[in-house]
This record gives structure tokens, sequence and C-alpha cells, in this order.
């Protein structure tokens, strides 16, 4: 295994020694990796490798479902984020999340994108309406909903209901935003662009994504990793693992023998 | 197949409510007011005034075995028809409903001049008007017309006396007594507690010397009013030509029947239906209206929304989202299913041993001793009664609820705890909002079957004449201890417990009626509700 030439970057995410087994069966095996600042990362691998499970364990998702137990340590900034002091909602506030499939609430458009505020307390009306702009400025959606903000969100269609969660978790000023595969119940032209999306909000985001596409893990990601069966096979930026993968499998997978 | 099905239940319910609606509402109609001329057993000639109710058939076999006249069976004929008579004039000629045979009435023809009085008691009188007598002065009328138009006059008077006699005595006559009484249980209190306290003892006994004078005051002018209501006399003749009087006073509504146009029947029919619907009813239910069973019902069944609503879904909230799914959960849930099945007189019987005399009893002592004996909330009452429905009504609420937690999508909990909710924000915000349609199913559900059940209510609240409503203007305003009357207990008591089964068997249709009306509104409100909820949520559940 190898790691990435990452000595200049910063850390975002620290991944040490993560294992996670549901029940009796193990998920994830040993994991260690690094999340750059400001980065995009891609996880890579055939269904049932664990790369959703693994992206879950950035904010805890995994809490919600019975019998998981993790070990090893996850540490964000200085804290470890399964420590028992950490607030797990707060934590989930500073690494946002879009599922794979679009889930805004039976709200109107604003009140999806004012809802992350809203639950932080914020009642002011223009600080709420700047915000929401600015939101849905980022998620290039501006445009497309401006004259229509009262109307329901499940009006909208699946592309643009993606890019309203992706809003939506903008809006709380996240500083790590995990993609669980954002594009692979859209079309081609939507996914165009959250591709295009993730690219300008790499600027100001530390961006971590799941994909099964491989054009799309080299399009927009800086660092690839693959995993396989619940282990990390190879983590290096993406250009290496594209053009000279180091481990055989990875190769296997990237040229399409298997997967 | 199934259009017939269909077919036939709509048939049979539209049947069913027409029945139901002709029985009960034919019954306000001044329908004319015949008179007859008969012959009685032994033959001989006799005349009444009479309405005519309804024409039943009887066999000619039945009619004899009942030791019937053989005389007025006529040869060859297996069926005789007689009419269900209202001739009224129960207190001089009883009873006021008969049967007579077709064919033992000689002439039918209905009587010109005839007046119809609804009294305070004894019923309807019918008769012709021979002399009227107003503030004590014999009028020099004659003409049975003239007279008739005066007396209809006195009587539209008399009920202005009385609306005012009725302010008085429900109004601040009730007041003052009622503060006399709480004035009663503060002195007693304050004896109970053993300290004594002179200065307050003495402010009270002021304000009841106060209030009592108040009250003779009142008194007064309620005397002169009954002095002024009593002034008025009118004698009438019956059919027979016997004579009698009686007081203006005791006459709710006179009508001439027999020389109203249509229109006058039928502003006189909508009366009568008004005033059943928001009068209190009279001679132990048979007369008239029921607007404290109806104000029954709807606080009811609106105390125990209130009560279920929330029970209902913390319940379910607390199984399908908190509680760990495990032996327990599933040993509560098969308790609240089996909780539906239980029969509702055991509610009852539970209600008023656990709420009324082990609640009640409890919050009596604690908080009500200066009353005791007298029971405050240690006696069946409107809360009590509410709560018990609540108990029968929340496996409803709770299952419906759980149903509609079940079918949120788990991506939009996820999806809100990412944004940083907590549970209970995400449970607030998102889950409950977007079951709201399924608790308000629920809801509905627990509506018409409380609204319908009458067993345990028996036990916990309702009564046959409650004598005041359980809101009025005394603080605090809503009286929760106080009993109640119910429209499925009034159709039990009307039509079972009646002293006089024919006056009341039409009240029994429209009161069965009118409880349906109620049951259905209520429901239609729910659902309209429920509808607008779901268009919003539309199109998530997928």
């Amino acid at each position: 295994m190898t790691q990435p030439r990452n000595n200049s970057m910063q850390s975002e995410l620290q991944v040490h020694d993560l294992s996670l087994y549901y029940g009796d069966k193990q998920a994830l095996a040993n994991i260690n990796l690094t999340i750059a600042t400001q980065r995009v990362t891609a996880f890579i691998g055939p269904s049932g490798c664990g790369k959703s499970t693994l992206l879950r364990c950035f904010n805890r998702m995994n809490d919600l479902i019975d019998d998981v137990a993790i070990t090893g340590t996850i540490t964000f900034g200085e804290i470890d984020i399964h420590d028992q002091r950490v607030d797990v909602a707060d934590l989930r506030r500073r690494i946002g999340m879009v599922f794979q499939r679009p889930n805004p609430f039976p709200k109107s458009i604003y009140e999806n994108v004012a809802y992350g505020l809203r639950i932080q307390g914020e009642t002011s009306k223009s600080l709420l309406d700047e915000r929401i702009e600015w939101a849905l400025r980022s998620a290039a959606l501006w445009d497309e909903v401006k004259d229509r903000l009262k109307d329901s969100a499940l009006g909208l269609s699946g592309g643009q209901q993606q890019r309203l969660v992706i809003a939506r978790a903008v809006a709380i000023k996240p500083t790590v935003l995990l993609l669980d595969e954002p594009a692979s119940a859209l079309d081609p032209i939507s996914t165009l662009k959250i591709e295009e999306l993730i690219h300008q909000l790499k600027d100001e985001y530390t961006i971590v994504i799941v994909t099964h596409n491989m054009q799309q893990a080299a399009r927009v990601s800086d660092y690839t990793a693959f995993l396989y069966l619940g282990e990390l096979v190879e983590f290096a930026d993406t250009d290496s693992i594209f053009r000279n993968p180091k481990e055989k499998q990875t190769e296997d997978y990237i040229t399409g023998r298997y997967g | 197949m199934n259009a017939a099905a269909v077919g036939i239940s709509i048939t049979a319910v539209v049947g069913v409510l027409g029945l139901i609606a002709y029985q009960g509402f034919s019954h306000f109609w001044p329908s004319d007011v015949q008179l007859i001329k008969f012959n009685d057993a032994q033959g001989q000639a006799h005349e009444v005034y009479a309405e005519l109710v309804e024409l039943d058939h009887i066999s000619v076999q039945q009619f004899l075995e009942s030791s019937g006249n053989a005389k007025w069976v006529k040869p060859d004929t297996q069926v005789l028809e007689r009419w269900l008579l209202k001739t009224g004039n129960r207190r001089i000629n009883p009873p006021d409903f008969r049967w007579m045979f077709l064919n033992q009435i000689s002439s039918m023809a209905p009587q010109p001049n005839l007046l119809a009085l609804e009294r305070v008691e004894w019923g309807n009188a019918y008769g012709i008007p021979v002399g009227v007598t107003v503030n004590g002065i014999d009028t020099v009328l004659t003409e049975p017309a003239q007279l008739g138009a005066l007396l209809i006059q006195r009587v539209s008077r008399a009920a202005v006396i009385r609306t005012d006699i009725d302010a008085l005595e429900s109004g601040s006559m009730n007041h003052i007594s009622y503060r006399l009484e709480r004035l009663r249980l503060q002195q007693r209190a304050l004896q109970l507690s053993g300290d004594s306290n002179p200065q307050r003892s003495s402010e009270i006994e002021e304000e009841v010397a106060d209030l009592r004078e108040q009250y003779a005051h009142r008194n007064t002018e309620l005397r002169n009013l009954y002095k002024l209501l009593d002034q008025d006399q009118l004698t009438l003749s019956t059919a027979s030509g016997e004579l009698f009087e009686l007081k203006v006073a005791d006459i709710l509504h006179a009508w001439q029947p027999n020389d109203m146009s249509a229109w006058q029947k039928s502003a006189h029919y909508l009366g009568a239906i008004g005033r059943f619907l928001t009068k209190p009813p009279r001679e132990a239910n048979t007369e008239g209206g029921i607007f404290p069973a109806i104000f029954g019902t709807v606080l009811m069944v609106m105390l125990m929304s209130l009560f279920v609503t929330p029970f209902g879904v913390i319940a379910a909230v607390y199984l399908r989202e908190y509680a760990k799914q495990g032996a327990f959960v599933r040993f509560i849930r098969i308790a609240v299913n089996n909780l539906a099945g239980v029969p509702s007189i055991v509610y009852g019987v539970f209600g008023l041993g656990f709420f009324v005399y082990f609640l009640g009893g409890n919050i009596d002592r604690l908080f009500f001793p200066e009353s005791l004996p007298a029971p405050t909330f240690g006696t069946p009452g409107l809360m009590w009664a509410s709560l018990t429905l609540a108990l029968l009504t929340v496996p409803v609420v709770i299952v419906s609820t759980e149903e509609g937690l079940t079918r949120i999508p788990r991506s939009l909990r996820e999806g809100s705890l990412a944004l940083g909710a907590t549970k209970a924000e995400t449970l607030f915000k998102v889950i409950l909002p977007m079951a709201s349609p399924s608790i308000l199913t629920g809801v509905i559900l627990a509506v018409a079957r409380a609204a319908g059940e009458v067993a345990p209510l028996m036990l916990v609240g309702v009564v046959k004449l409650a004598p005041t409503l359980p809101i009025d203007t005394n603080f605090p305003y809503l009286h929760l201890e106080r009993k109640f009357m119910h429209l499925g207990f009034h159709i039990y008591d009307v039509g079972f417990q009646s002293p006089n089964v024919e006056a009341a068997r039409p009240l029994v249709y429209a009161t069965a009626l009118l409880l349906i009306i109620i049951i259905v509104v209520l429901n239609l409100t729910a659902i309209t509700l429920r509808g607008r909820l779901e268009r919003r949520y539309r199109g998530v559940e997928s």
C-alpha cells in the first residue's frame, strides 16, 4: 500500500487503523488514509467494497445503525470524532453530507436551504435571505429557482433536487463535504453540472466523493483511493492511480477486467 | 360483482338515512287536525280532534283473537286498517295517542279555526277557543278566528316574558347562587384549616350578606315577571263540547294548523326544527329539544381528541423511534392491539373504578376537602368520560401513527441528521409534520368510535338530564367535573325509558339522524384537514 506524496498538503481528516463490523461481518479492515484540505478525494471500488461505509464514518452516520462496532480512530483537526465529548450534531454541522438519491424535505425550496440554519437558531430574515441566495448560487441553482423559492422542493427535477440538497449542505458552511455517489441517479447533463459544481466548491471545501464511475473520479478528484472487499488497496493522487497503478488489483479494476 | 356490492351498500345507507330523516323530521310538520266522528265498541257515537300519525295494518285473525269487535269486520276481508291518532289533551282526556280502526270511523274532516297548543306540561292540546282573558279581563270577542289570533299574540307576549325570566334565572340569579356556594366553601375551608382568620371570615360574611340582598332583589323582580305572565287565560272547547281553561303562561306555542298556508306551515316547520336543535328537553325528554345532548357530545369528543392525540402520538413515537426493538416492544404492541378489542363496557367499569373513585376521590381529598362529603371530581363527569374514551381509542391512534412513521423514508431522517439536527429536532421538524396525515387518520377513527359510544359513558358521566351545560359564564367557565348529556344515551333514554312511547318515537329518529350528522361533520372536518396535509407532502413517500 502506498501513501500519496502529500507532505506539502494540510490534512483535514486522518484515518488511523479503522475497522468496522456489522455484527460479526467485517466491512472495513485497517484503513489508514489522510484527506487533504480543500482537495477532492474520490473513493472508488466495486459495489459492496465499503466505500460508502467509510464515507459515513466521517460524520458518524453509522451511529444510526444498530450492531455497528468501530475500532481505530478518525481525527478531524485536533479531535478524535469518536470521543465521548464530541457533540455529534455539531460534528455533522462541520462535515456536511449529500446522499446518493436527492432527499429534499417536503417543504419549500427556501425552507429546505434554511433548515440547517434554523436548527442552529438563526431567525434573522435578512441574514437567512442572504445566506440562502449565496448557497443556491454556490450550488449553481439560483437562476433556476429564484422566482419560485416558496414552491415545494418536490416539484424540482432530479438534477435540481440534487443541487438543492448540495445548497442545503453548503448553507451551514461546513468545512468538509461528503458526497455519496451524488450523480448516480442523474442524467448525463445533470451529472455534468454536478461535476462542474464540485470543481468550483473545492476552492472552499474539502470534498470526499464516493463514485463507481471511474471517469468521474478521474475528472473531478485530486486523490483517489481504491477499496476492495473492505480493504484500502491503493491510495494516491489521481493521475498516478489512473496512469500508473502500483497494485495489480487496481489496474485490473481500472481497465475494467472486473468489478 | 363489485359494482353490485357497492350499489347495494350505497342504497342501503341512503335508504336507512332517508327512513330516519323522514320518520324524524315529519314529526315537526304542523299537519291538519281532523275532527273525527267514530263509534266505540258499544256502538255509541263520539267526536274527537286528532292528528293522523300513521296508517297500520292488522290481520283479522289477530284482531279477533285480541277480543276485537266482530261487527267491525266486513265479510271477506283478511286485513283491517287502523290509524294511529294523536288526540292530545292528555290531562282531561287521556291517553294522547290511540289506535282507531278505519271501520269505526264514520267521518273525518279538518276542523277550521282549531287551535293547536304546545304546552309546558301535558303535551299538545287541541280545541276551539271560546274565550280569552287578557290581563284579568274577559274579551268581548266570541268569533273563534279572532280569539285564535288574539291568543297567538298573547302567547308571543308570554314568550318574551319567559325569555326575560330565563335570562334572570339562568343569568344573574344563577351567577349569584354560584358565588354564594363558592363563599360557603371558602368559609368551610377556613374552618377546616383550623387557624382562625376572623378578618377573612367576616369579609366572607359581609359578601354573603351583600349577595343575599342582591338575590332577594332579583327574586322580587322574578316574582313580578311571573305575575305578569300569569294574567292571561284561555278557555278551549274539545270536540265533545267539554270546556277547559288553561293559563297562557303554560302555552309555549299556538298555531291554527287547518288555516295555515303552505308557507306558514313551512315557517312553523323550520321554527320547530330550530327549537328542537337549540332548546333543552322537557317532560322526561319526550318534548322540547336536544341542545344539551348535542353540546355534550361535541364537547366530550373534542376533549377526548385533546387527550388521545398527544397520548397516542407520544406512545407511537416512543415505540417506533426511541425504544430498542425487541421482545419488550413486541409485547407492548400486542398489548396495544388487544386493548383495541376490549369490550367498551369494561372501559366504563375501569374508568369508574380508576378515574372516578381512585383519581377523583384523591383529587377531592387533596384539593376540595371543603365540599366533602359531596364529591367534586370523585363522581362521574365530563373529564372522566373524556379520559375513559381516550383510553378506549388510544390504540387506534397509536397504530395509525406508527404506520405513518414507518412510511417516512430513511433518507429524509438521514438528510436532517446530516445537517446537524438532533434526533428530537428531526422528529419535530421533519418526521411529525410528515406523519401528520396518518396521525389525523387515527384521530378520525378515534372520533368516529368515541362519538357513537354509549355503554362506558353511562358509568362515567352521562346522565338523562343535566341541569347545566359544562360551559357557562361562571369562572372557570369550563366545568370538567359536571355531568353531561350525550346524543347516544339520549336515544336510548328517549326510546326505551320514556313514559310516553308514541310521543318519543319521532324524537328518537330525529336524534339518531343528528348523531349521524354530527359524526359525519366531525369526520369531514378531519378528512379535509388530512387532505390538505397530504397534498402538501404528496410525492415524498415513493
